[in-house]
């Protein structure tokens, strides 16, 4: 598939959405609503439940809808303010009560809307970046979809990212790209393709870990192979002093970068 | 400096800046040896950092150093939006990065003066990953108890607003500097609405109660090393005999 046909598989609005994932994964969901300052974005599905029998995690899900309704009501999964503060709300009570935290990416990004400025949205996002860098919890993020921008990475300042097979992750959209590089918006194909947006590219960037086979035929058996993944991994996190896990996730941020660097 | 019509400042450049605040030859840059690559082919890239260095003389969108006002150190950055719209790459993330560990091993505060268009889209998404990186500097930092002042300045919008703009422990911004997250174009297709006229500014910001203060170019200095002062003694004992 060329990056272009991945961009449109992922948005496809026939893909299971992320409250699919979570209701597939975990077991006794409590979901838990608001953010305890303005309201409850309902774009991210959080709460509470089992991961395996004792293994409890708070999951965090962007999810957008399934029929025009929930879409509408859901911003087609374009997350307010008001959705990444309750979402660091949950990953804070998630440290407090010792719990790893699962979250679930697919946005095109955060909202754009006037009262997402209003009640600043860059503010909440750099919250949840700069938290999430001293969360002494692990966090695990999936791309299940789109990985839009900020609007994905206040999710994403993880110990372990993964990307379904046909997902994207991208700066900024490849429509925004094509309109401001060739003041041309339908160039979404070459733009997706310069940007370097499929799960192979972040592969090869270091920014995730691992892809997943889709197999949407078989969602269950899907989903307990991404269940064992996960599980794997917060042992694995779990035998870490709260020291060496956030200073592994610093170093994997730390060292992603390109350039040349002369002698002083 | 400032535009006779409306009030407003002219952009000025990083060196500029942080020579007409700190004292005296206090001004020393560092992390200075860093430069862009095209790593993605990225069309257009190579040319665009050519004309920016040129029409600039610097390499990137930021410098970074230490510098004094009134005999206080810090270490700071300054983005410079005349180099491709200060849009954040990896260079401009190892710099910033860089000075925030350098801060947080000799207990400095840091001093940031924002600008940008935003992610730098030339470098896909490594460039969204460096607000990631920075932040992690900016939580050790602050976690280590030291200061960090933001000086939001004309244009502050994008990552850059999603990151290390909105995360210090004082923001100020620059009176009417646009500050936000999406575009106001952006905004106004989603919102499918005219928006005011201070939408975004940095009055709007205040407002909204997301910065501190509104300081004019002529009292910066001396905010600053006000700042820097009440800060200078932090965890420091009082003494009672001596009141």
């Amino acid at each position: 598939m060329t990056p272009y046909e991945k961009l449109r598989t992922a948005r496809a609005s026939t893909r299971p959405t992320g409250s699919d994932y979570v209701c597939e994964i975990f077991k006794d969901i409590i979901e838990l609503h608001g953010d305890r300052r303005y309201g409850d974005d309902v774009a991210i599905f959080g709460g509470i439940g089992y991961l395996d029998e004792d293994m409890p995690a708070t999951f965090l899900a962007i999810d957008k809808g399934k029929d025009l309704e929930s879409r509408i009501a859901r911003n087609f999964g374009c997350p307010k303010p008001e959705g990444y503060r309750k979402a660091l709300r949950l990953m804070k009570q998630a440290e407090k009560f010792h719990r790893p935290i699962v979250c679930f990416v697919d946005t095109l990004g955060a909202f754009c809307g006037a009262e997402a400025e209003e009640r600043g949205q860059g503010q909440a996002i750099a919250e949840n970046i700069l938290e999430m860098m001293g969360l002494k919890t692990p966090i695990i993020t999936i791309v299940i979809g789109e990985g839009g921008s900020g609007g994905a990475l206040a999710l994403a300042t993880a110990d372990r990212v993964y990307m379904l097979e046909n997902a994207v992750y991208s700066v900024i959209s490849p429509e925004g790209c094509a309109s401001i590089l060739w003041k041309d918006s339908n160039k979404v194909a070459d733009a997706a393709a310069c940007l370097k947006i499929t799960a192979g590219d972040m592969r090869e960037f270091k920014v995730i870990e691992g892809i997943i086979t889709e197999d949407f035929e078989h969602f269950n058996k899907m989903c307990n192979s991404i269940r064992h993944q996960i599980k794997k991994d917060v042992c694995a996190l779990s035998e870490l002093s709260e020291q060496s896990l956030l200073d592994n996730r610093y170093n994997r941020f730390r060292r992603i970068g390109f350039f040349e660097k002369s002698e002083e | 400096m400032i535009c006779p019509q409306c009030g407003k400042y002219f952009r000025m450049g990083g060196e500029e800046r942080i020579r007409s605040l700190c004292d005296k030859k206090s001004c020393e840059e560092m992390f200075d040896n860093f430069e862009s690559v095209d790593f993605l082919n990225f069309p257009g890239y190579a040319d665009k950092l050519e004309k920016a260095k040129k029409s600039t003389q610097e390499k990137d969108a930021v410098i970074c150093g230490t510098a004094a006002i009134d005999g206080r150190e810090f270490a700071f950055f300054v983005m410079d939006s005349r180099f491709m719209m200060a849009s954040m790459g990896s260079v401009l993330g190892e710099k910033i990065t860089s000075i925030f560990e350098y801060a947080t091993d000799n207990s400095l505060p840091v001093i940031g003066f924002t600008a940008s268009g935003g992610a730098r889209m030339q470098e896909g998404i490594v460039s969204l990953m460096q607000m990631a990186k920075v932040s992690g500097a900016v939580k050790r930092h602050s976690n280590a108890g030291n200061l960090y002042i933001t000086v939001l300045t004309d244009p502050t919008t994008g990552g850059c607003t999603a990151s290390f703009a909105m995360q210090g422990d004082i923001i100020l911004a620059e009176p009417k500097a646009l500050i936000g997250f999406a575009g106001r174009r952006v905004v106004e297709q989603t919102t499918k609405s005219k928006l005011p006229d201070n939408f975004q500014s940095a009055e709007f910001l205040l407002e909204h109660g997301f910065v501190d203060a509104i300081v004019p170019r002529e009292k910066l200095r001396a905010t600053l090393s006000n700042l820097l002062n009440i800060h200078s003694n932090i965890g420091g004992k009082f003494d009672y005999d001596s009141i």
